[in-house]
C-alpha cells in the first residue's frame, strides 16, 4: 500500500474516533458543556491538559527549534513546563475550590464588580485571539502538509473537525477527544525517538541516549561528538549555545511561565475535575503527560542534527571527498526538496553539498582554502526535523502515517480547548453574567454553540487572511495572559485586601504596558512602519526583547494594584470571608452548576 | 469574622510549604539557568550539568515540587478532615480551644 492510501486510512481512523466519541460525549447541560460537569478523573483530565497544552508548534517545531539553537531553546522548554508548578500551587486548588465555570467568572465575583469581570473577558479574548490565529495556521499547514491539500482547503477541514465535536459536546467533547488525541500524538512523537536513539547509542530510551556513548564505536559521547561535529563546521558549540543575554533570558521565561499559569484555556481544565485534592495532582499529572514529550525533544533535536551533519560531511571536514554526492543523496532529500521545504545550491560545481556556517568570519577563511564557495543547504525548514524523522531512520510506512495523525491530534486539540475559552466567556460571562442575567439554562447552552461557531469562523477567518504578524505572537499571547489575569488571580488568593479598583487599575496597566511595549518596536497592531522605536536591541529597555515583557508587565499590574489599593476603600467583609473560604478545604464537594 | 486559629494554622503550614517549593523552583529555572555556563564544566551521566538542567532536569525537578506539594497537602487536608469531627484523636492542628 502507498503512503498517500496509508495516511489517509490512519488519519480518517482517528477522526472518526473523535467523531464517535464527540457523539457520545455531547452535552446535556451548560455544567458539561463548560466544565464537563465537574466529573473528570485527574490522570484523564492531566492527559486532557497535555493535548490541550502541547499544540502543532510544540509537536511540529520544537524538536527542530533545539536542533538548531542547542541550549539556547531551553527557555522555551523551561518556560512552557515550569508554568504548572506555579498552577498547581497557586491557582488551580484554590479556583477549583472557588467552583465556578470561567475565569472572568472568578474575577467579578471575587473583586465584587461587573466591571471587573468585563476587563477580565477582554484581556481573556485579547491573549486566546493571539494565540489561536498561530493554532489556526497551525491546523492549515498540517493538514495541508499530512494530506497534500492546499492550505484552505487544509484549515476548512479543520474548522469543520473542530466545529463539529467542540459544538456538539463542549468541554465534555473536548476532554475526551483531548485524550484520544494525547495517546496519538504521543505515540506518534516517541516511536521514531526510539528507534533513532537506538540507532545511534544503542539504547532505546531517548532521554537516556542523549547522555549515552555513540554506537560507532567512537568511544565518544553522543553530546561531545555532536559539539565537535557542529564547531569544526564553524557553528556555535551546541550545549552552551544562547540565543539571548542571561537576563534577557531569564525574563523571557518568566514571562512564559506566568502565561502559562495565566491561559484561561489551562486554567479551565482544574475546573472539570472533582474536588480540589484532585485539581493538585492533576496539575502534576498534566506535567507528566507533558515532560514525556518534553523530555524527548531535545534528545530528537540534537539527534537529527547529528544524522543531519552526518549526512552530508561524509568524511574529513575541507578533504575533497569528505561532503556527500549530490547524486548520491538519500531519498528522504529528495522528498523534502520537492516541498521546497529544502534547498540546495552547488555554489562551487564540485557536484557535493558543503553545510557550514558562513556567517563565521573564521570559517568562512578556512573554507575558501578547502574551495568551498559558501553554504549550499540554502534552505532548511526547521519544522523537517520531526516530520523527517521516519523517514531518516528507515521505519515503515506506518509510522509516517501516524506522525501525520499526530500532528493534526495536536493541533486540533489546542484550537479547541482556545475556542472553547473564548466562547464560554461570551455566552457565560457576557450574556449570562452580565447583559442578560434571566435567561435559561437550555438557552445558555445553545447560545454557547452559537459563541462557538461564530468564534471558529472568526479565528477560520483570521487562518486564512493571517495578520502579518501570526507567526511571531505565540510568544506575545503569553505575554498577555501573564501581565493580566495571572497577577489579578493570584491576588484574589493571596492577597485578601486587595479591592475592586486595585484590581481593575492593575489589570488595565499590566496589558496595557505589554502591549505599548509590543507596538512600540513591532508597529501598532503589528502594521510595519508605524513602529516608533525600532526592533533591535540597543532600544530594548533594559535589553529585554518584546516577546519576553510579559514579566514586566506583571510587575507593573501588581505595582499598579496596590497603590490604587491604598487610596480607595476597603474590600469589604463578605468578600475577605469568600477569600478564608477559598483557602480552607472544606465543603470542596462536586461542581453541580449553580 | 476572623478565620479560626484551625483556619489560620492551615493556611500558614500551606503558605510556607508553598514558599519553600517555589524557592526550589526559582533555583532550578533561574539560578542554575543564569549560571548555566559554569555549571557546564561538571559532567553528570555524560551531559555537561547546565545543558542536562535545561533538557531533563528541570523537568524532573518540577515533577518533584509538584509531587511534594500534593502529598503534603492531601496529608494536611486529612488531617483538617479528622479535626473537624469531633471526638476525634488530636491531629497536629492545635487545641480548637479558642472557639
Amino acid at each position: 500500500m502507498d503512503l498517500r492510501t496509508l495516511t489517509y486510512i490512519v488519519v480518517g481512523a482517528s477522526f472518526a474516533l473523535y467523531l464517535g466519541i464527540a457523539f457520545w460525549a455531547r452535552a446535556g447541560s451548560t455544567s458539561e458543556f463548560y466544565v464537563a460537569g465537574g466529573g473528570i478523573h485527574p490522570v484523564a483530565n492531566g492527559m486532557a491538559t497535555g493535548a490541550d497544552w502541547m499544540s502543532a508548534a510544540s509537536f511540529i517545531s520544537m524538536a527542530g527549534l533545539i536542533a538548531y539553537n542547542g541550549y539556547g531553546a531551553s527557555l522555551f522548554l523551561m518556560g512552557w513546563t515550569g508554568g504548572y508548578v506555579l498552577l498547581a500551587m497557586l491557582l488551580a486548588p484554590y479556583l477549583r475550590k472557588f467552583g465556578k465555570f470561567t475565569v472572568p467568572e472568578f474575577i467579578g465575583d471575587r473583586y465584587y464588580s461587573n466591571t471587573a469581570r468585563v476587563v477580565a473577558v477582554v484581556c481573556l479574548i485579547l491573549a486566546s485571539i493571539t494565540y489561536v490565529i498561530g493554532q489556526m495556521k497551525g491546523v492549515g499547514v498540517a493538514f495541508s502538509r499530512f494530506l497534500e491539500v492546499d492550505y484552505d482547503t487544509g484549515l476548512y477541514i479543520g474548522m469543520a473537525m473542530v466545529f463539529f465535536y467542540a459544538t456538539l459536546g463542549g468541554m465534555k467533547g473536548i476532554t475526551y477527544t483531548q485524550i484520544a488525541q494525547y495517546v496519538i500524538l504521543i505515540f506518534a512523537y516517541t516511536i521514531p525517538a526510539m528507534f533513532i536513539s537506538m540507532n545511534l547509542t544503542g539504547n532505546p530510551l531517548p532521554q537516556l541516549g542523549l547522555g549515552s556513548t555513540m554506537a560507532d564505536g567512537s568511544g565518544m559521547t553522543l553530546l561531545a561528538k555532536l559539539n565537535l561535529v557542529v564547531t569544526e563546521l564553524g557553528f556555535k558549540e551546541y550545549t552552551t549555545s544562547t540565543i539571548a543575554g542571561r537576563f534577557d533570558m531569564a525574563v523571557y521565561t518568566m514571562s512564559l511561565m506566568i502565561g502559562t499559569a495565566g491561559l484561561p484555556h489551562v486554567i479551565v481544565r482544574f475546573f472539570t475535575v472533582t474536588k480540589v485534592a484532585d485539581a493538585r495532582s492533576s496539575a502534576g499529572w498534566a506535567l507528566v503527560f507533558i515532560a514525556i514529550l518534553y523530555t524527548t525533544a531535545p534528545a530528537v533535536g540534537a539527534m537529527a542534527r547529528l544524522n543531519l551533519h552526518a549526512t552530508i560531511q561524509t568524511g574529513e571536514v575541507g578533504s575533497p571527498e569528505g561532503n556527500l554526492a549530490y547524486e548520491n543523496r538519500p531519498q528522504w532529500f529528495k522528498n523534502w526538496e520537492k516541498t521546497g521545504l529544502l534547498q540546495f545550491e552547488d555554489k562551487n560545481g564540485d557536484g557535493r553539498i558543503q553545510y557550514y556556517n558562513d556567517k563565521n568570519p573564521e570559517m568562512v577563511a578556512k573554507a575558501e582554502s578547502y574551495g568551498w564557495k559558501g553554504n549550499e543547504m540554502v534552505k532548511v525548514d526547521r519544522d523537517i526535523i520531526v516530520l523527517a524523522n521516519p523517514e531518516i531512520a528507515k521505519l515503515p510506512n506506518w509510522v509516517i502515517a501516524l506522525v501525520a495523525a499526530g500532528g493534526l491530534a495536536a493541533a486540533l486539540s489546542t484550537a479547541a480547548g482556545l475556542l472553547l475559552a473564548i466562547s464560554s466567556a461570551i455566552s457565560h460571562d457576557l450574556m449570562k453574567g452580565i447583559f442578560m442575567p434571566n435567561i435559561s439554562d437550555k438557552f445558555e447552552l445553545n447560545a454557547g454553540r452559537v459563541a462557538m461557531a461564530v468564534a471558529i469562523m472568526c479565528a477560520g477567518y483570521l487562518g486564512l487572511n493571517p495578520p502579518g504578524f501570526a507567526a511571531g505572537t505565540v510568544a506575545i499571547a503569553f505575554g498577555l495572559a501573564g501581565a493580566s489575569i495571572f497577577p489579578a488571580l493570584m491576588m484574589g488568593i493571596f492577597f485578601k485586601r486587595m479591592n475592586k479598583e486595585g484590581v481593575i487599575a492593575g489589570m488595565i496597566a499590566g496589558i496595557a504596558v505589554t502591549m505599548l511595549y509590543v507596538f512600540q518596536h513591532k508597529g501598532i497592531f503589528f502594521v510595519k512602519g508605524t513602529e516608533f522605536l525600532g526592533d533591535l536591541g540597543p532600544n530594548w529597555f533594559l535589553g529585554i526583547q518584546p516577546n519576553a515583557f510579559g514579566t514586566i508587565g506583571a510587575i507593573v499590574n501588581f505595582t499598579v494594584a496596590m497603590i490604587v489599593m491604598k487610596m480607595t476603600p476597603e474590600c469589604p467583609p463578605h468578600i475577605q470571608d469568600l477569600v478564608e473560604s477559598i483557602r480552607t478545604p472544606r465543603g470542596a464537594g462536586a461542581a453541580t452548576g449553580h | 469574622m476572623q478565620p479560626k486559629p484551625a483556619q489560620r494554622y492551615y493556611w500558614k503550614k500551606n503558605i510556607r510549604l508553598t514558599l519553600v517549593l517555589l524557592a526550589a523552583w526559582f533555583v532550578v529555572t533561574f539560578v542554575a539557568g543564569y549560571f548555566a555556563a559554569e555549571l557546564n564544566q561538571f559532567s553528570f551521566f555524560g551531559f555537561p550539568v547546565g545543558f542536562y538542567a535545561f533538557a531533563q532536569g528541570a523537568l524532573i525537578a518540577y515533577l518533584l515540587i509538584v509531587a511534594i506539594y500534593v502529598r503534603y497537602m492531601n496529608r494536611l487536608d486529612r488531617d483538617w478532615a479528622h479535626e473537624s469531627i469531633p471526638g476525634e484523636a488530636r491531629t497536629r492542628f492545635p487545641a480548637t480551644r479558642d472557639n
